[in-house]
């Protein structure tokens, strides 16, 4: 059942990602400046531009140049960058593996520090870690990234020297950025285990379980948490997608060598190749992680399962 | 004779933003090895609260017991501690809850929630619990059970569910059985094939049980005692036949003649009592029942009545003597 399940999900993937590649195709062609001009530079001749232009095949009919650029792509060629002449598969996979060292970081440290206290929150209710915890919380959801990031800079790195405050050489220069991308995500994951808890404590099947003679813990560990979890999932994946986003600010304000500051100097060069290549790289992750999210729903949830 | 059971004055408060609701208002019996005693009344009387309390399965906040002893096997259960009732819950006491389709775990195969109390009281290894679970399933009539035993709750039926959740609070052998509406979701065909499982299971293991239900009409044919509640307190208790035959509370009567009767052929229509359940915040100072009573005198605003014996072990909580 679940392999064929995984399956059918992996073919789903396919045309959603062509449908994606579609809309980067036509929207890096809408934005206004082009690429050719950039790339001959201010003083180039007619002759030359349109030179460049018939390298880079902009010549050709749009829907031609959609199908070599399709064509291309499955055969995991994402075209060549114009500001370093680089294949853009080489530019991603140089910064691919520190971007999702980051992502990683994050969102498993919001999920496990997020869940831990939701649950404790939600079991404790009205007492003083839920209070405390809940107020934090908030203010880990109205806290914007880049404040974050500078304060925890300012506060870590500079006033108290423990942290490394830019760059990515070693463990070390990965706590700040991690805390500070995760910091948002922890807090929406915190708030929902929190009420998912209080909601199914009230159950029936809670009832159930207390009138066997269970003990508290094992109420709460076998029988209220997996139910709680389902729609914590559905919010980790969810967060997972704004956490890419939010990687890119992160990025800048830590100086971390990934895939978001590369996507900036992309556009500021107007490296078309690279953009659309980290945008559709962006996107396959997104969409690769919402296949994770439902895999798990259907672990969690056997009613999904065996429809 | 010591009782299995002897519940004392029991009385349990919710505590709500429009006010303190007295759900349980100080009711009292007694239930002997084996017996099988019903409570009866209309919706929103206290039959669940009621037995919720024997447990301490009241939710706290809003709930509270707020006096009284329930007595179980010379242990008043109100006494004790934590880790003592748990010991009780499941083990001694089960309970057989109203819903059936939200009393399971939809998560959690029904093996496995079947087989948790065994492990916990008995101490039963993975291996034996599951030959255990077996039996039981067989026992309660559940149809192949080697397939079933690793489904989960929604693969069932709503009368096979219950039937789990029978095998469920049978597991450990307990003395008392607590069997709170276990038919209300079920079609009526399904119900009495359910009460009489519960019926023959339980006279075989010797298990006393208390069974909950609205409906007079049924349960008489399945217990030796009745006790009938209205508005948070017990107002006519005895012999199951006697009170069906001869019932001496206004209140019981109103009941009986609103509910088909198994023993007579129907003469006249069911008729349902006039006017609505008090409310439990604010109850009036004489009988509970005066607002609706077509029997009522002037004392009954002002007076509470008291149960009084009205025959051989039959009680009724009535200022006017009706007669037999
Ligand atoms: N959690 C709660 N909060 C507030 N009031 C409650 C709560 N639970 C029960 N009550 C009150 O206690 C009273 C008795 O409820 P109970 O569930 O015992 O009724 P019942 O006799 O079992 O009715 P039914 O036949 O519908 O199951 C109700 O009137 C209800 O208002
Ligand atoms: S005491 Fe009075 S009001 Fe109450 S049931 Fe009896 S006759 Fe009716
Ligand atoms: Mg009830």
């Amino acid at each position: 059942m679940t392999g064929q399940y995984i399956i059918r999900r992996l073919l789903i993937m396919l045309p959603v990602l062509l449908g994606v590649s579609l809309i980067i195709f036509i929207m890096v062609r809408i934005i206004p400046g082009d690429p050719s001009m950039v790339m001959a530079g201010p003083h180039a001749t007619k002759d030359q531009v349109e030179q460049i232009r018939t390298q880079l095949g902009l010549d050709r009919h749009p829907v031609s140049q959609y199908f070599i650029f399709i064509g291309n792509l499955f055969r995991g060629d994402l075209g060549t960058s114009t500001r370093t002449s680089l294949p853009v598969t080489k530019e991603i996979m140089a910064r691919l593996p520190n971007t999702l060292l980051l992502a990683l970081a994050s969102i498993l440290i919001a999920t496990v520090l997020g869940v831990l206290t939701g649950i404790i929150a939600g079991v404790k209710q009205n007492s003083k870690f839920d209070y405390l915890s809940m107020l934090v919380a908030l203010f880990g959801l109205s806290m914007p990234v880049f404040w974050l990031g500078l304060m925890l800079m300012l506060l870590f790195s500079i006033h108290l020297g423990w942290l490394p405050a830019v760059g990515a050489e070693s463990f070390k220069h990965l706590i700040l950025p991690a805390i500070t991308l995760g910091a948002n995500s922890m807090a929406i994951i915190a708030r929902m285990t929190r009420s998912s808890m209080l909601e199914v404590i009230r159950l029936d099947y809670i009832r159930t379980a207390r009138a066997k003679g269970l003990k508290e813990k094992l109420v709460i560990s076998r029988h209220a948490l997996k139910n709680a979890l389902i729609p914590v999932v559905t919010v980790i994946g969810l967060q997972t997608g704004t956490l890419l986003g939010g990687a890119v600010l992160t990025e800048i304000v830590f100086a971390w060598p990934g895939v978001g500051r590369l996507l900036v100097e992309a556009i500021l060069a107007r490296d078309y190749p690279v953009v659309q290549g980290v945008v559709l790289l962006v996107a396959t992750m997104f969409i690769f992680v919402n296949l994770v999210v439902d895999i798990l729903y259907a672990y969690l949830d056997p009613r999904i399962r065996y429809q | 004779m010591n009782s299995l059971l002897r519940v004392e004055d029991l009385k349990t408060c919710f505590y709500t933003d429009a006010g303190m609701v007295k759900a349980v208002d100080g009711i009292s019996y007694d239930i002997q090895e084996g017996e099988t005693m019903g409570l009866v009344g209309e919706s929103g009387c206290g039959k669940s609260v009621s037995a919720l309390s024997i447990l301490r399965l009241i939710p706290y906040p809003p709930g509270k017991i707020t006096g009284g002893k329930v007595v179980f096997e010379g242990k008043d259960l109100l006494q004790i501690s934590e880790d003592e009732i748990r010991d009780v819950r499941g083990n001694r006491i089960a309970m057989i809850f109203q819903e059936p389709m939200t009393s399971l775990n939809p998560v959690l195969t029904i093996g496995l929630q079947i087989g948790e109390a065994l492990e916990i009281h008995r101490g039963l290894k993975r291996k034996e619990t599951r030959d255990e679970v077996l039996k039981l399933l067989r026992m309660v009539g559940i149809p192949d059970p080697e397939r079933r035993i690793d489904d989960y709750p929604h693969q069932f039926s709503g009368g096979m569910r219950q039937r789990v959740m029978i095998a469920m609070a049978l597991s450990c052998n307990p003395k008392l059985l607590i069997a709170d509406e276990p038919t209300t979701a079920v079609d009526v065909t399904i119900q009495a094939q359910l009460l009489e499982t519960i019926k023959d299971l339980t006279s075989r293991l010797g298990t006393a049980v208390i069974l909950i239900t609205h409906n007079l009409g049924v349960v008489a044919r399945y217990v030796n005692r009745m006790a009938v509640m209205y508005a948070g307190r017990i107002i006519e208790s005895g012999p199951a036949t006697e009170v069906y035959e001869h019932p001496r509370h206004p209140y019981t009567v109103g009941l009986l003649a609103s509910v088909p009767r198994l023993d007579k052929p129907r003469v006249g229509r069911l008729v349902p009592i006039d006017g609505q359940p008090p409310d439990l915040i604010r109850l009036p100072p004489g009988c509970s029942f005066f607002p609706r009573c077509s029997h009522r005198m002037q004392q009954c605003s002002m007076e509470r009545p008291e149960l009084r014996i009205v025959g051989a072990g039959h009680l009724a909580a009535c200022l006017k003597d009706l007669g037999s």
